[in-house]
């Protein structure tokens, strides 16, 4: 089988070749202004009021934040290229949020922690490798281009983790467990990579 | 099970317009597998320099008919892949898919009914595999499909849905938005609660949903399902929303 095979008459439509935007976009992806939502299932909706995000696992003391004090803690905006499995990507996008550093400052690691399961209301989980959260590469984030996070968008919270494939960045994220051990998440237990880095195009198992 | 999903050769045996804006391609396979009703497959296609684009497309065929699958495919009004694959693709044209890929939003005989199926448009693709899947395996579940178009000329797979319907223990229910024929006594408005409360009543607290259409439509019947009644875990949504170009 050929690596690539020509399509009769395909000429494509894209970006122009060396321009700033055809650098930015991964293998196989297509730019989109738009911000298109996926998600398995009914948008969950929990009350503010009982609304709470913890970090437990492989952490001396497990900590739990209500929404008051989550919004207490340091923020930062991030402006972030995301990249959907489904093939769309879109640039610049604003966000504010929490840096997954700031909130493992809260805890003491034990250092069996390599890595990471994002739960979220509803059920979804994602596995994250522990280092690629660190070092200003994931947040939590509950702004927008300047607005609440809107909940078919993810919110009052979702987990940003831009170099990897959207589905890792948890919408209606509740909590990070810290682990010894890798444990595929929801769609990585239905057919999609564990990582997920578009770079490498790791979109399905076995990528 | 850790196989790469490897690309193959389709090769376009046959295409037959749904609509005026939706083609179904019927793709020859060389390492054809059976898929779960769903299910869909990821086009490539690559242009002489080397650029490529890539989209995804829910088989719209029953994983019954070997050897073969049905993409359905929407014309899309700025669409680098739908647009090329409605224009310029002909009888006889190959090119790269991979596939099937995904593992939630599938029915088939081993998850049983009763089985509630909302379509927004050319969201009825995927559900329509399953459709063709219960006929084929002669399953006699309960079925309801409620299906949101803007005009009877965009109903897609309209005939064989009305044969399908004939059989045991399916409904198709229509909601015609913006235009209707003549005499309509069917729903003409966005699907609500009420909508929703009618079409899945008679399938019990037990049905499992599938909804798949813009994000507004998702959004909205999912959120009514669960108001009437449905646990949020027998929901399932997939979208087919402007991320499409």
């Amino acid at each position: 089988m050929p690596d690539r095979f020509v399509t009769r008459g395909f000429v494509g439509r894209r970006e122009p070749a060396g321009s700033a935007e055809a650098s930015r976009i991964p293998p196989g992806q297509h730019l989109v202004k738009d911000f298109p939502v996926l998600s398995a299932g009914p948008t969950p909706r929990t009350p503010l009021a009982s609304w709470s995000f913890k970090i437990e696992g492989l952490v001396k003391e497990a900590v739990s934040w209500g929404w008051d004090d989550f919004q207490k803690l340091p923020a930062q905006d991030f402006v972030k290229d995301i990249s959907c499995v489904t093939k769309w990507t879109k640039l610049d996008t604003h966000w504010r949020g929490v840096s997954v550093d700031t909130l493992l400052e809260h805890v003491e690691l034990d250092r069996r922690g390599a890595f990471v399961t994002a739960f979220s209301d509803g059920g979804y989980t994602t596995n994250v490798p522990l280092p690629d959260l660190l070092g200003g590469q994931a947040f939590v984030a509950y702004e927008y281009e300047g607005k609440p996070l809107a909940p078919e968008h993810g919110g009052p919270v979702r987990l940003v983790v831009p170099h990897l494939y959207f589905w890792k960045s948890a919408k209606w994220v509740r909590g990070l467990r810290v682990m010894e051990r890798d444990e595929a998440g929801f769609w990585e237990s239905l057919g999609y990579n564990n990582h997920g880095d578009p770079w490498k195009e790791e979109r399905y198992t076995g990528d | 099970m850790k196989r790469p999903l490897e690309w193959q050769i389709a090769t376009v045996r046959a295409i037959r317009p749904e609509t005026p804006e939706v083609k179904t391609l019927t793709l020859s396979l060389p390492d054809w597998t059976a898929h779960r009703p769903g299910q869909h497959y990821d086009v490539r296609l690559t242009a002489a320099d080397g650029y490529s684009a890539q989209r995804s497309y829910s088989v719209a065929s029953e994983p019954e008919r070997k050897g073969e699958i049905d993409l359905t495919v929407e014309r899309i009004a700025d669409g680098e892949v739908s647009r090329f694959l409605d224009d310029t693709v002909a009888v006889g044209d190959r090119f790269e898919v991979r596939g099937p890929i995904g593992g939630y939003f599938v029915w088939d005989r081993s998850i049983g009914g009763p089985l509630l199926l909302v379509a927004g448009g050319s969201g009825v693709v995927p559900l329509m595999a399953m459709l063709r899947h219960r006929a084929a395996a002669g399953l006699k579940d309960l079925a309801r499909l409620l299906y949101s178009a803007r005009s009877p000329e965009q109903i897609i797979y309209g005939d064989e849905l009305e044969a399908l319907a004939r059989k045991d223990g399916l409904t198709v229910t229509y909601t015609l938005t913006r235009s209707q024929p003549t005499g309509w006594k069917g729903y003409t408005r966005r699907i609500d609660d009420a909508m929703l409360k009618e079409v899945s009543g008679p399938l019990g607290p037990d049905a499992l949903a599938y909804i798949c259409g813009p994000t507004a439509l998702v959004e909205a019947a999912a959120d009514g399902l669960e108001r009437v009644g449905l646990p949020a875990e027998r929901i399932r949504t997939e979208r087919f929303g402007p991320s499409g170009p």
